[in-house]
């Protein structure tokens, strides 16, 4: 399938982290305001809008976002829809911003990503974050979602010899990269001996195996290449899009150690963009958990099957290794608004391609999203090139 | 999460009695029961089958941040097992320790109780597994 390529001409993002004074459209706007004055258009040339969330109706009790953020953007009556699939929401949304331009039923059209997720107990938030996965057969039994990734874990340790010292140097890699990135919510170091030594949340996964719990917004403006050239001389274009469907319950899965939406969602996308693992200079992939990031770069192809934590623990995913892997500091230290995810990774993957990424820029013409739904029931890749 | 009682009663043969189905077209049993077998699809033959409760654990975890009703549960043991007719289950593995749990062990189903809906609302039973003994009747 190849498609009509899609310009990215404006990327915005809030602050991530525990904003408790600002709201749900606060955040959406202040990313959105800061995406279109990137982009240099107004809100006028605005066509539609697509909104990543995963749960505004669990977080702060509003569904209908869709409208709330457009009213509160001062966008009406432009249509405005919000999408929803997990954590891979803002993947998803993105997807849908592209097929809308690509297809020619709009020039340009912003997507959004927004989580409030601070305004209720961690308790609440746990309850809410299982809603990804099955209710009746996972979570009513007392599954968690960590449990659901450390079960994942455990036998991906058995089956592949990954060591918890490999999983460590996930959250060691992505807290080194997040002390450079001003958006992200913990910008310090961690050490392999913190990350086995901090609480166990599911054995063998410990709380520094996990991304927070954070609020944040991210915004994308897209627009067709013809239309791009109005605003921009450097536009960054997505040449690949794809995403893939797994079974929601893990235990449903022919392999839990395997990411099939992943594998699948990443060959669609390489073979409409023309590209391979081989090309890919950076990524932002979904590292939910650290075990998460060893599925990614197996699943995209940046390493073999079970190889991933060797791989992360000789540095090859470092900044400047073989392929930078989070430059951002990824779900992990930068934070994971869920909804808000994929669309900002689109973001950090624009900012390092255009060469503004600041102390954590590296040298990148080829990059990739990776957004993940769940344990891997849904998910979304995509490819961007200068 | 909590349970309407219609939603729990819907399943109560799979939950009691690990009822799944079986497809007559291509042998694949499935649980829990699905209405259409995707290998299948329009060509499914599914039939109600009841499994036989012994498997074995395919990977496990210990659940020690608990989520609302098995906080007094906590450190509990959950995970994935693999039954002898092919499907798996998530499950709590119960009436042993953390440290004697590992991977490959036979275990066996029971019938247990899985949480209460706050003070006055239903409780809830199903299945749970525990290290297989070979000496006893099965529970399920």
């Amino acid at each position: 399938m190849k498609m009509n390529k899609v310009a990215v001409i404006g990327v915005g993002l809030t602050k991530f982290g525990e904003l408790w004074d600002q709201s749900f459209s606060d955040l959406f706007v202040e990313a959105g305001a800061n995406a279109i004055v990137d982009a240099g258009i107004d809100g006028k040339d605005i066509d539609a809008i697509y909104l990543g969330n995963m749960s505004g109706g669990r977080f702060i009790e509003q569904e209908h976002m869709a409208s709330l953020i457009s009213d509160q953007a001062g966008l009406n009556p432009a249509p405005a829809t919000r999408i929803e699939a997990a954590c891979a929401s803002g993947g998803l949304a993105v997807r849908q911003g592209v097929i809308a331009v690509a297809s020619g039923m709009h020039d340009v059209v912003v997507v959004g990503g927004v989580e409030k997720m601070t305004d209720i107990t961690s308790e609440r938030v746990t309850q809410t974050l299982i809603t990804a996965a099955d209710q009746e057969w996972e979570a009513f039994l007392g599954m968690t979602f960590p449990g659901v990734y450390a079960l994942i874990a455990r036998r991906h340790m058995h089956e592949f010899g990954t060591t918890r010292e490999q999983l460590a140097a996930v959250s060691v890699k992505n807290h080194a990269n997040a002390k450079d990135n001003p958006h992200a919510q913990f910008r310090f170091d961690v050490t392999v001996e913190q990350v086995l030594g901090s609480t166990m949340v599911a054995d063998p996964l410990t709380l520094l195996d996990c991304s927070p719990i954070t609020d944040g917004a991210a915004c994308i403006v897209l627009a067709s290449p013809e239309k791009a050239k109005e605003f921009t001389d450097s536009p960054v274009y997505i040449t690949g899009a794809g995403q893939a469907t797994s079974t929601i319950a893990l235990h449903d899965r022919e392999r839990i150690t395997v990411s099939d939406a992943t594998i699948n969602a990443a060959k669609a996308a390489y073979k409409m963009a023309g590209k391979g693992p081989e090309d890919i200079d950076v990524a932002e992939v979904h590292d939910c958990f650290t075990i998460a990031e060893l599925l990614a770069i197996e699943g995209l192809g940046f390493c073999e099957i079970g190889e991933g934590g060797p791989f992360t623990e000789e540095g090859s995913t470092a900044r400047g290794g073989k392929i930078s892997v989070n430059t951002s500091g990824g779900l992990k230290a930068k934070g994971h608004p869920v909804g808000a995810t994929g669309v900002a990774q689109v973001v950090e993957v624009v900012l390092q391609l255009r060469g503004e990424a600041g102390k954590r820029q590296v040298d990148a013409d080829v990059g990739l999203t990776h957004n993940v739904g769940g344990s891997g029931g849904t998910a979304a890749v995509h490819i961007l090139e200068k | 999460m909590t349970m309407g009682a219609p939603r729990f009663w819907r399943k109560t043969q799979s939950r009691y009695n690990l009822y799944g189905v079986k497809c007559k077209s291509c042998n694949a049993t499935y649980f829990p029961p699905r209405k259409i077998c995707p290998s299948c699809r329009r060509a499914s033959k599914l039939e109600d089958v009841k499994l036989t409760p012994k498997g074995e654990v395919l990977t496990y975890t210990v659940i020690r941040s608990a989520p609302e009703g098995f906080e007094r549960q906590t450190p509990y043991i959950m995970a994935i097992v693999k039954l002898d007719e092919g499907p798996m289950v998530t499950t709590q593995i119960v009436d042993c320790e953390p440290d004697e749990v590992e991977i490959g062990m036979a275990v066996e189903g029971v019938f247990r109780k899985i949480r209460e809906s706050g003070k006055d609302g239903p409780i809830y039973y199903g299945f749970k597994f525990r290290p297989a003994r070979a000496d006893k009747d099965l529970a399920v």
